[in-house]
Formats: structure tokens, C-alpha cells, sequence
């Protein structure tokens, strides 16, 4: 279901997208990551970073334009399809509210498996091993055992939040990382910590990474960068 | 399996809440569930109001009339039947048992049935029950009374206590029978029927209270004492109806017919469990007013449980932007909203199950002695297709915030506006 090796992990076409109810639009110029690059997307707030990322995911679908993913076309996959095809493929972090908060750090992790057949068996298919590759991913993302077999997932700070999102959305090894500011109720030390550790961890699995930030201070750490205007009608790359 | 676990997780996250509508629907099962229940007893206790009956027989008018005046004690008789005609029939070689009733007095609002000491032993309700005595024993002496338990609790009367008959059934001025006073001899435990509020003298008493009576009023210079009354002929002229117990049940409709083409007087005989069929018909209407009413709280609650699980809907747009992004699909997030409300149903049925189990095993014994409704443990037929439909409802329900859910991630995308 994969294409070929040689293509790109991500290749966007004449994206476009326009909100209901908004003349507003959103212009992406073609984008193309090679398997294992990172991106930062940079841009100030309300320039539609989000949006890239809900695009890239197949969450929202464009209005105009495609999104290829591993060589294969979002346009051409049913809502269902593109919904396994992100369980298998995608990880996500979000800015902040991750996880669930009645599940423990493990168990959240353990989400990242739930609806892939495929990662769970890169995480170990079972769920002993499933567990020791979270516990391992946990640790090697600086969250230490004492602090998620103790606490329960709302008593963890922010910073131990966004380490257990970012093992979430890695477990299982998926091509490609979306992150959507996960830093950004960082401060400057945990922050630079927290990337260095999780690009790390990416590198690891070659895990591309598509890194959305409105802190262009952070693009020092990624392969590319590309920036969006503040007015989302057009897009060039840095 | 995932899906459910994650739900029950996430129910147990929203304890108060989840308390809180489980017993809603707990409480418009149970009144769901109860008023089903007491509608079936008290039909099922209404077809039993006598039982063991083979034929009711009183003179001529219709079954309905008949039983009414004749058991339920509503309305007066029109006609009686003559003491020879009351002969013949017992005289009748597939007659097992006769019980006279004669009717017309009253005791403040209570009234008085003239019988025979058969009835004690003949007169059956509910499930082939015979008549207990609480405390004390049947008529014995010509001014002995016994008192059903309806009787005894209102007007707190015991074994020993004496009272006066009135003639007639009502009215402001009733003429008392103040010259002959009866015992009371024995108070019945309660039944749930008419026997509760009625009390049984002999026939022979309901004789001596009238021997210088004549249409209804005392005749002048003709008074006889209690004493006096004791001495003369005390049988019946008359009676009002009577009980019939026959030695098979096949010769019911023989006999029926022989009563009812009784040539020297218009006599009417007819099947209780008939004619109680019929007269529940009329006053059936108001079992169906019971169950509109139980389903409108049912449709309450329902509509409790819709309102805490929208209300929910907004605090967890994350939750379901979080579910999206690990790959669940927006089917998974309505699938989990509707699980969400059928648990919430399913606790809410056992919950409204168990309750009234425990209401009814508590309130067993006074249903029966204040609303004769002998209720008890054992589930109506009925009740199965009602928690299915309840069950129906509730995962019904839970289509609505599914599908707001589902509409909301496919708009919000994984961006939730917080």
C-alpha cells in the first residue's frame, strides 16, 4: 500500500483551502520532504499553521490540490481509509490538553497503538512489550518511572505532559511526526531540552518531522524551514 | 473492547455527573417499571376479587350490576331473591356449596353483609386465599359481628367492642337499629377486596334487626326487644344474592341455564371471573392514564440524560480531537457517545431494577393492609419489552450528542477553539 522507497514522504500539490464562511484562503506553496527530513513551519499566529497540519493529516481536506503522503494521495482515500492511513503513518502532538485525562501516562501512550494494527506490532504486538517500548520511550524523553507510575496524568506538569504526548505520538515508529507548537508553554530551558530529546528520538526511527512553531528561534534545529505570512493567502519558502 | 474501556475510563473520570444521571434514569425506571407492576397486581387482584366461585346468582339485571352491588358493595340491589328460590338452587344435586349474602344496612359508611358462617369458609380471593381472622372467630351468637380489617383500622374497633347497625347504606338521616347492639366477634386480616371494609352478621341477625321493621321504617306498638327478637322465627324472607361453589366446574353452564330459566322468579347467575373481566374493561381506562404518565418520566429522564451528556460535550472536544488525532475515526467518536448513553441506560435500568425490588420487598406488607395490592418480587411479563425499550431510548439518545460529536471533529478538525 506503501509506493515505492524513493518517493517523498510528503509531497503537497497547489494546496488551498478556504474556511466555511470565510473568504479567507489558504495558499501553501508545494511542499516536498524527503523520508527522515525535518521541516519547521514557521509563521505568526493566525497564519494557518494549524490548518497545514490538519491538511497534512488528512483531518481537513483541502479544497483545492493534494496532499501525497508515503507516495499515497489523500484525494484518492475515503474518510476511513485516511483515518487508518494516520493511525499507521502519522504522529501528532498537540500545543497543549494532549492527553486523556482519565487514562494513565502509560495508557496514553498506549493510544498511539490503539487504532494501528501496524504500530502495535513495531511496538512490540504485545502488550508486555508494548508496554516496556512506552515505559522506554517515556525515559528516553527525560520522563524518569517515578514520576509516571506515581502521578496521575492531570497532576503532571505541562512539560511532563508534552513528554508523554511526544511518546504517544512516536510509539509504534510512524514515517512522520506532526507537531503543532508543543513547545510553546515551554519555558526557553525545558523547551530547547524537550526538542533536542525528541528530535533525538525521531532520528532514531526516522521519523520525518513536520514542526510548526511561531518561534522562528527554533528553526536552528530542523533541516528546512518554511515560513507563512501572517495574512493566509500566500506562502514562500525561507 | 478498546472502545468500551475507554469509556467506562472515561465515565469513571465524571463520577458526580454519571451518579447523577444514572439515578434519573434509575428513578423513571423504577416508575416505569412500578406503575407496570401495580397496574398488574391490581388488575390480577381485581380478576381475583373472588375466586373459587363457580356462580354468582342474584335476580335479574345485568352481570356488571350484579357484581357490583353483590360484591363491590356499589349501588343496591333492585331485587332479591326469595328464601325458596335461595333453597332450590342449594337443593340443586351439582351444588357443593351455597353463601347467602343479604345486604341494605350499614355501619357509619361501612357495610353490613348477612351471611352465613360458608362464607368464612367458601369466600376465596387472589390465588385461592381463604378469609383469616386477625384476631378472634366467626359469628357465633345471633348478635355476634365480624369486621373486615379495613373496618377495625378506621374505626379502631377490636374483639369485644360493641356497635350499632343503621338501616339503609347512607344519608343524613338513618334510622339506627340502637335496640339491638352487636359484638364484635372477630376482626379478618386484610385482603385487598371488599371483605376489607364490609361486616358479616348472620342472616338470622339481619332478620332480628327487622322483625318490627316493615318497608323501611320501625312499626309503632310492634317493638320486640333484642331479647324478645332471640325467641322468634328468624328465617330469611329474602336475600340479595348468593355465592355458588359447585361439585365440578363443567356443570357450570348447566347450571348457569337452569338458574337463569328458573321459572318461579327472574334470577340472573352468572361466571365471576366474567363478569369481573367486563367490569375491569370499564374501569380499565385509567390503567392506560398510569402508563401514559410513567412514560412521560421516562421520557424525562431520558431527555436528564441528553441534557448531562451535551453538557459533558463541550469539555471533551479535546478528548475527541486527541481520539481523531491517534487515528480513530469520526464513526469511533459517535460509536463512543452512543456506548456512553446506553451504560449510562444499562446502570440506570439495574439501578431502577434493583430499587424497586427493594421498595416493594419494604413496602410489601403495607400496600397490602392500606391499597390490598399484594405486590411482590416477581417481574411482570410485561416488564421485559419495557426496560427493551427503554434500553432502545436511552442508546437512541445517545445518537444525538454522537452525531454533534461526530459534526464537530469533522469541522474542528484537530484544532479544537477552547
Amino acid at each position: 500500500m506503501i509506493g515505492p522507497a524513493s518517493s517523498p514522504l510528503v509531497s503537497t500539490r497547489s494546496l488551498r483551502h478556504t474556511w466555511p464562511g470565510s473568504s479567507a484562503a489558504l495558499v501553501l506553496g508545494d511542499l516536498e520532504l524527503a523520508p527522515g527530513e525535518r521541516l519547521f513551519l514557521g509563521g505568526p499566529s493566525g497564519s494557518g499553521k494549524s490548518t497545514v497540519l490538519g491538511l497534512l493529516s488528512g483531518v481537513l481536506a483541502p479544497t483545492d490540490g493534494d496532499v501525497r503522503i508515503l507516495g499515497m494521495s489523500f484525494a484518492s482515500m475515503a474518510a476511513r481509509a485516511r483515518d487508518r492511513f494516520r493511525a499507521n503513518h502519522l504522529g501528532y502532538i498537540f500545543q497543549q490538553f494532549n492527553l486523556l485525562p482519565f487514562l494513565t501516562p502509560v495508557e496514553n501512550v498506549l493510544l498511539g497503538c490503539a487504532w494501528s494494527a501496524e504500530r502495535s506490532r513495531r511496538a512490540g504486538a504485545t502488550r508486555s512489550l508494548m508496554t516496556s517500548e512506552a515505559t522506554r520511550l517515556l525515559g528516553a524523553l527525560g520522563l524518569g518511572q517515578r514520576t509516571w507510575s506515581h502521578a496521575r496524568t492531570g497532576e503532571l506538569s505541562v512539560g511532563q505532559q508534552q513528554r508523554v504526548a511526544a511518546a504517544r505520538a512516536l510509539i509504534g515508529g510512524p514515517e512522520l511526526l506532526l507537531a503543532d507548537e508543543p513547545t510553546s508553554a515551554l519555558d526557553a530551558a525545558s523547551r530547547d531540552a524537550f526538542l533536542t530529546l525528541l528530535l533525538d528520538e525521531c532520528a532514531r526511527h526516522g521519523t520525518g518531522v513536520v514542526f510548526v512553531s511561531h518561534d522562528l528561534a527554533l528553526a536552528r534545529h530542523f533541516d528546512r524551514g518554511v515560513t507563512l505570512d501572517g495574512d493566509p493567502r500566500d506562502s514562500r519558502e525561507s | 473492547m478498546r472502545l468500551f474501556s475507554l469509556t467506562l475510563k472515561s465515565l469513571r473520570q465524571r463520577k458526580a455527573g454519571v451518579a447523577l444521571t444514572v439515578f434519573t434514569i434509575a428513578l423513571s425506571v423504577f416508575l416505569l417499571l412500578g406503575v407496570e407492576r401495580v397496574r398488574i397486581e391490581a388488575r390480577q387482584g381485581f380478576a381475583s376479587t373472588v375466586s373459587g366461585t363457580d356462580l354468582l346468582v342474584g335476580a335479574r339485571s345485568g352481570p356488571v350490576t350484579l357484581l357490583l352491588y353483590s360484591i363491590f358493595h356499589i349501588g343496591e340491589a333492585t331485587n332479591n331473591i326469595t328464601w325458596k328460590s335461595y333453597q332450590d338452587i342449594r337443593a340443586m344435586p351439582e351444588v357443593a356449596w351455597t353463601v347467602p349474602l343479604s345486604l341494605g344496612d350499614s355501619h357509619r359508611g361501612f357495610r353490613v353483609t348477612g351471611t352465613s358462617t360458608a362464607f368464612f369458609d367458601h369466600y376465596h380471593y387472589g390465588r385461592g386465599n381463604a378469609l383469616a381472622f386477625a384476631s378472634g372467630k366467626p359469628f357465633s351468637d345471633l348478635y355476634d359481628a365480624v369486621i373486615g380489617s379495613e373496618v377495625a383500622r378506621q374505626l379502631h374497633y377490636k374483639v369485644g367492642d360493641s356497635l350499632v347497625l343503621s338501616h339503609g347504606l347512607g344519608g343524613p338521616h338513618l334510622a339506627s337499629h340502637a335496640d339491638k347492639p352487636f359484638r364484635v366477634s372477630g376482626v379478618m386480616s386484610p385482603t385487598g377486596t371488599p371483605v376489607d371494609a364490609t361486616i358479616a352478621v348472620s342472616l338470622e341477625a339481619i332478620e332480628a334487626i327487622h322483625v318490627d321493621w316493615h318497608s323501611g321504617i320501625r312499626l309503632p306498638g310492634m317493638e320486640a326487644s333484642a331479647e324478645q327478637a332471640r325467641h322468634m322465627d328468624l328465617t330469611p324472607k329474602a336475600i340479595t344474592a348468593t355465592l355458588v361453589g359447585l361439585r365440578s366446574r363443567l356443570s357450570a353452564f348447566a347450571v348457569q341455564r337452569a338458574i337463569n330459566e328458573y321459572p318461579e322468579e327472574p334470577l340472573l347467575a352468572v361466571l365471576p371471573g366474567v363478569a369481573l373481566g367486563e367490569l375491569w374493561h370499564l374501569v380499565g381506562t385509567a390503567e392506560n392514564a398510569l402508563r401514559v404518565v410513567s412514560g412521560m418520566v421516562l421520557l424525562v429522564g431520558m431527555s436528564g440524560m441528553l441534557t448531562a451528556l451535551l453538557g459533558m460535550l463541550g469539555e471533551r472536544r479535546r478528548e475527541m480531537a486527541v481520539l481523531r488525532a491517534v487515528g480513530a475515526s469520526t464513526r469511533t467518536v459517535f460509536a463512543l457517545l452512543v456506548m456512553e448513553s446506553t451504560l449510562l441506560t444499562i446502570g440506570g435500568m439495574l439501578a431502577g431494577v434493583a430499587l424497586l425490588d427493594a421498595a416493594t420487598a419494604l413496602a410489601h406488607d403495607y400496600l397490602i393492609s392500606t391499597a390490598g395490592l399484594v405486590i411482590d418480587g416477581t417481574p411482570a411479563p410485561g416488564e421485559w419489552p419495557l426496560l427493551l425499550l427503554v434500553l432502545a431510548l436511552g442508546s437512541l439518545a445517545g445518537c444525538i450528542p454522537g452525531w454533534v460529536a461526530y459534526r464537530r471533529s469533522l469541522a474542528d478538525g484537530l484544532q479544537v477553539r477552547l
